[in-house]
């Protein structure tokens, strides 16, 4: 029992790599259809085939891992992934933490939705939006009544069941939700337009890391490619590059 | 799964169902409940076996030893669980990263906390960034078993030393004018005997063993909690199977998993009870 306590605490210290060139993915996987589980429980969504595309360009081998929203940034910074690809907009907040590359989506109008009846002023009442987003800090900051819920499909359930009277989100995340509720959601006031569009997050540490990302977005945007990847998961009215 | 699950759009509800609960995402979702049954009969032995010792250097004659035994039982019997479950795993992942840093990357002098990051040498990872993420995940389930066996270990420790001392004085008393050493009294009068008095105890620290590994989705393994949220959360028709919010009918699940597997330890250990303790 000593003989094998001793030999396992010894292989975890003189283990030693293979290759060193894997970088590792971090996402939410609970934000369709920027990044979702899907039904073979695998990651998937527009960010899956941007990512997997963006390491084939750089040459990288890139492995894909969940990690939930609230500890996204925290496991970054001590090293549990190497970037975070989940839809994070770029903000002066987040900036000081950790760097950004280049933004990969124009920045993406947020909106408000309600449950069909009556004409409700969703800026005054309580409105529902996922922890730590700038949704959450834009409801804070308009002066409505803020319910913070963990990940963004327990924000829809929370209207569905009349805790919140609003829900604040990408409207690309709300459309379909909206699209197929058969009238129960719909959408309300103007579509606001916060932060500094959606980039990938990386240690403030890795500057090569981030050069690299940014080149290959660099690519995507000169052929096109980009633009094709927004299409095919956003629609025909997503803003372009 | 099945030969008919290529297009779930125009199956009858029946077979829907048969499609939706064999597709990839519920598969790992079984197999989390494996992870949970995996995790009791991992930690129970080794929280067991560290109580054990933990007991005895208690009991010893080393000053040293018994502060620290008597330091480690009420320590981590006074701080709540989930504080620990927080603390464990992130601090003993980057000790072994920072000691494998200063052995593996002698030549970077710059510290590994730089501002918030905490940035060792790529061999030093633990797992490798190259590692697949099985890997990673076996490694994340380790550190769990860890934070585990630490926690419960404490609270083994207490009821084992309850137990020795439950064994009549005057046997060991006898041990010693038979001229016993230590270690023959530890091993044919005190643990032969110390289970009858033990296994009260030990019972309930198992029921409460299965009733806390819900917390393993706090260390953020995928567990039953985590498939749990993830399939009952309402789904657009980006997915194949789109259906409303369903969490109340996953979280049923878990209840019955766990009611039944608390019975069924209940029924095993009144049967062993009923071997040892005579009826009054």
């Amino acid at each position: 029992m000593k003989k094998l306590l001793f030999s396992a605490i010894l292989l975890a210290f003189i283990y030693v790599p293979a290759n060193a060139d894997t970088v590792r993915m971090g996402t939410e996987g609970a934000y369709p259809p920027y990044n979702f589980i899907n039904d073979n429980g695998e990651i998937d969504g527009f960010e899956r085939d941007l990512g997997d595309e963006l390491c084939d360009r750089a040459g990288l081998d890139c492995e894909w891992v969940q990690n939930d929203w609230d500890s996204i940034i925290p496991n970054l910074v001590s090293g549990n992934y190497d970037t975070i690809i989940a839809g994070m907009s770029i903000t002066a907040e987040r900036d000081e933490v950790i760097d950004f590359t280049q933004n990969y989506l124009q920045p993406d109008p947020s909106a408000y939705i309600t449950t069909g009846e009556g004409n409700k002023a969703a800026y005054i009442g309580v409105v529902a939006a996922q922890t730590a987003t700038i949704q959450a800090s834009h409801v804070a900051e308009s002066g409505a009544i803020l319910a913070e819920f963990a990940t963004p499909d327990e924000t829809i359930s929370a209207l569905r069941n009349g805790e919140v009277e609003a829900v604040m989100a990408d409207k690309s995340f709300l459309a379909p939700i909206v699209a197929e509720s058969n009238g129960g959601l719909k959408f309300i006031g103007q579509d606001v337009y916060i932060g500094g569009g959606v980039g990938m997050g990386i240690r403030e540490s890795d500057s090569d890391l981030k050069d690299t990302f940014d080149a290959a977005i660099d690519s995507m945007k000169a052929d096109g490619s980009l633009n094709t990847l927004i299409e095919k998961w956003f629609g025909d009215e997503a803003s372009l590059f | 799964m099945f030969e008919y699950c290529t297009d779930p759009d125009v199956l009858s509800t029946f077979e829907w169902f048969s499609c939706y609960l064999t597709n990839g995402k519920h598969l790992l979702f079984y197999k989390s409940f494996g992870l949970i049954i995996l995790l009791l009969f991992i930690t129970a032995p080794l929280a067991a076996l560290l109580g054990l010792l933990a007991a005895v250097a208690i009991k010893s004659k080393s000053l040293l030893l018994r502060l620290f035994s008597k330091a480690y039982a009420n320590i981590v019997r006074g701080i709540p669980d989930i504080i620990f479950f927080l603390f464990i795993p992130i601090t003993i992942d980057q000790l072994i990263e920072f000691t494998r840093h200063k052995i593996k990357c002698p030549e970077i002098v710059d510290s590994v906390w730089q501002g918030s990051d905490f940035v060792v040498c790529g061999a030093a990872k633990l797992p490798l960034n190259s590692d697949p993420q099985w890997i990673h995940d076996i490694y994340g389930f380790l550190l769990a078993v860890f934070s585990f066996t630490i926690v419960y270990g404490a609270f083994a420790a207490n009821t084992f030393y309850g137990a020795m001392n439950s064994v009549p004085q005057s046997q060991i008393e006898t041990g010693k004018s038979f001229g016993m050493s230590r270690k023959q009294i530890y091993t044919s009068i005190i643990f032969p005997q110390m289970w009858r008095y033990a296994l009260p105890g030990l019972s309930n620290l198992w029921m409460l063993l299965i009733k806390s590994t819900p917390l393993l989705f706090l260390l953020g393994i995928q567990d039953v909690v985590y498939w749990a949220r993830e399939l009952g959360g309402s789904k657009t028709s980006i997915f194949h199977y789109p259906h409303p919010d369903w969490r109340v009918w996953y979280f049923l699940s878990l209840l019955v998993f766990y009611l039944l597997l608390t019975k069924i330890s209940e029924l095993i250990l009144n049967r062993i009870s009923k071997k040892i303790y005579l009826p009054i």
